[in-house]
């Protein structure tokens, strides 16, 4: 079977590809498409290193068929920053060192960022439920906490 | 692998009836998109349901609400109407897995998933849910428990999907809960699942439904364990009540519980739940 032709808007651009039926989001954003922010950690949705917004939604792209993206609007880490401008949750992710070896870091600030819309003025609690889906193996996840609160308080004040 | 995505509810059961091969629904993906990747399933054909108009609405209906089969978690629990009336459902539902995992997880995906321990079928059992399953032959209406036959089974007939789920309507002074047994907080699939529907008529249980999960090779209804609570205050049909359901388990030993903790811990779980159901009910 020949490859499908999909036509869909990635961080405000109208983009078209070919991919296989079976071809993860995934796999598009990063081996057709030049988008490797998203990463994959394992596969199968339990860490969140894949996160993009899909029609304002948090999702895992690995969860995701390539096809299904037809017509949909996606956001992914590289449309965060606006040029040399970084977003406030990733100079509070910087400031408060936030990361370490950096592979869930995309995946954290995609999904924060779809919580700060929803949710200017999340309690702690409900950073941490919301990134529960957000594995990172070297922080201990108070310092991304903390940067999330701060960026949420700059935020709310600008 | 082919992947359609079709514009009608006929349009999908004719493409899936009309394949020899093996076919795979796609709501959520969050099941289905796991077996592709782990080689569990092969398939020659995926119909993304989630183009059909009507997919993603919940409809009130007869008093009650027909939740369309793309609905997701973070969109059930974000109706009024629905979180007030079947609180249980919206928690087990809400359960399963993280904000993006809600994002697309469907009642329907997690009923044809068919795995013992799925979050939102002992509340939808509870809550005599039934799914409309469209076919070759037609529409026809399933109680939700009558959906799963085996871990990984279903009693749906080739070219068959599941395009609703229906949730009657309540009335006053009726609730229902679900509650899971996880090692942790979150993040974790039931090691016992227990939801409960009850009508109250003052401290008294005038009806009450009682389903079990992840006790059995399916989620069941658990019969014995309504009728223990009707006519009775939940306190005094609390011994009877945590007999029922725990007399109900025939759950597997594994990493996850043993048998003699799932049997015990379903009885706990069933009372909890009960006591919920009822606090909520009173309002």
């Amino acid at each position: 079977m020949g490859k499908m032709h999909i036509t869909t808007n990635i961080n405000g651009d109208e983009t078209e590809f070919l991919c296989d039926a079976d071809e993860s989001l995934l796999d598009v954003l990063r081996d057709r498409l030049g988008l490797t922010g998203a990463k994959e950690g394992c596969g199968t949705g339990d860490c969140g290193a894949c996160s993009v917004v899909v029609d304002g939604r948090a999702v895992c792209s690995c969860l995701m068929l390539g096809a299904e993206a037809q017509g949909r609007e996606i956001e992914t880490i590289e449309g965060v920053a606006h040029g040399e401008d970084l977003h406030p949750l990733q100079r509070k992710f910087l400031e408060h060192a936030a990361l370490q070896c950096g592979i869930c870091t995309p995946g954290i600030l995609v999904t924060a960022k779809n919580l700060l819309e929803r949710n200017p003025d999340p309690t702690e609690t409900e950073i941490r439920y919301w990134l529960a889906g957000n594995l990172c193996r070297c922080t201990g996840y108070d310092k991304i906490v903390r940067a999330v609160q701060d960026a949420a308080a700059e935020m709310r004040g600008a | 692998m082919r992947f359609e995505a079709p514009s009608t509810v006929d349009g999908a059961v004719a493409l899936l009836a009309a394949e020899d091969g093996v076919t795979r629904v796609l709501a959520g993906g969050t099941d289905v998109m796991v077996q592709l990747k782990s080689g569990m399933v092969e398939p020659d054909l995926i119909v993304d349901i989630k183009r059909i108009p009507g997919m993603y609405d919940i409809v009130e209906e007869n008093g009650g609400f027909r939740v369309g089969a793309a609905v997701p978690g973070v969109m059930l629990g974000e109706h009024a109407g629905v979180s007030a009336a079947w609180p249980g459902v919206v928690e087990g539902l809400g359960l399963v897995g993280s904000t993006q995992i809600q994002s697309r997880a469907t009642l329907g995906g997690n009923l044809c998933n068919a795995s013992p321990a799925a979050d939102s079928v002992p509340a939808m059992i509870a809550a005599a849910a039934t799914a409309r399953v469209h076919g070759p032959n037609g529409v026809r209406d399933v109680p939700v428990e009558e959906i799963g036959t085996a871990p990984g089974k279903t009693s749906l007939a080739r070219g068959e999907m599941v395009g609703s789920i229906y949730l009657p309507a309540r009335p006053a002074h009726a609730s229902d809960a679900y509650m899971r047994f996880i090692p942790r907080t979150e993040m974790d699939i039931a090691v016992v699942g227990a939801g409960v529907s009850l009508v109250m008529d003052g401290d008294t249980v005038a009806e009450a439904r009682v389903a079990l999960g992840a006790v059995a090779p399916t989620a069941r209804l658990v019969p014995e364990a309504g009728a223990a609570l009707v006519g009775k205050t939940v306190d005094a049909a609390e011994e009877d009540l945590r007999a029922a359901a725990s007399a109900a388990c025939s759950p597997i030993n594994d990493k996850r519980g043993t048998i003699e903790f799932r049997t015990k811990v379903a009885g706990v779980l069933a009372v909890r739940a009960a006591r919920l159901a009822a606090e909520r009910a009173k309002g």
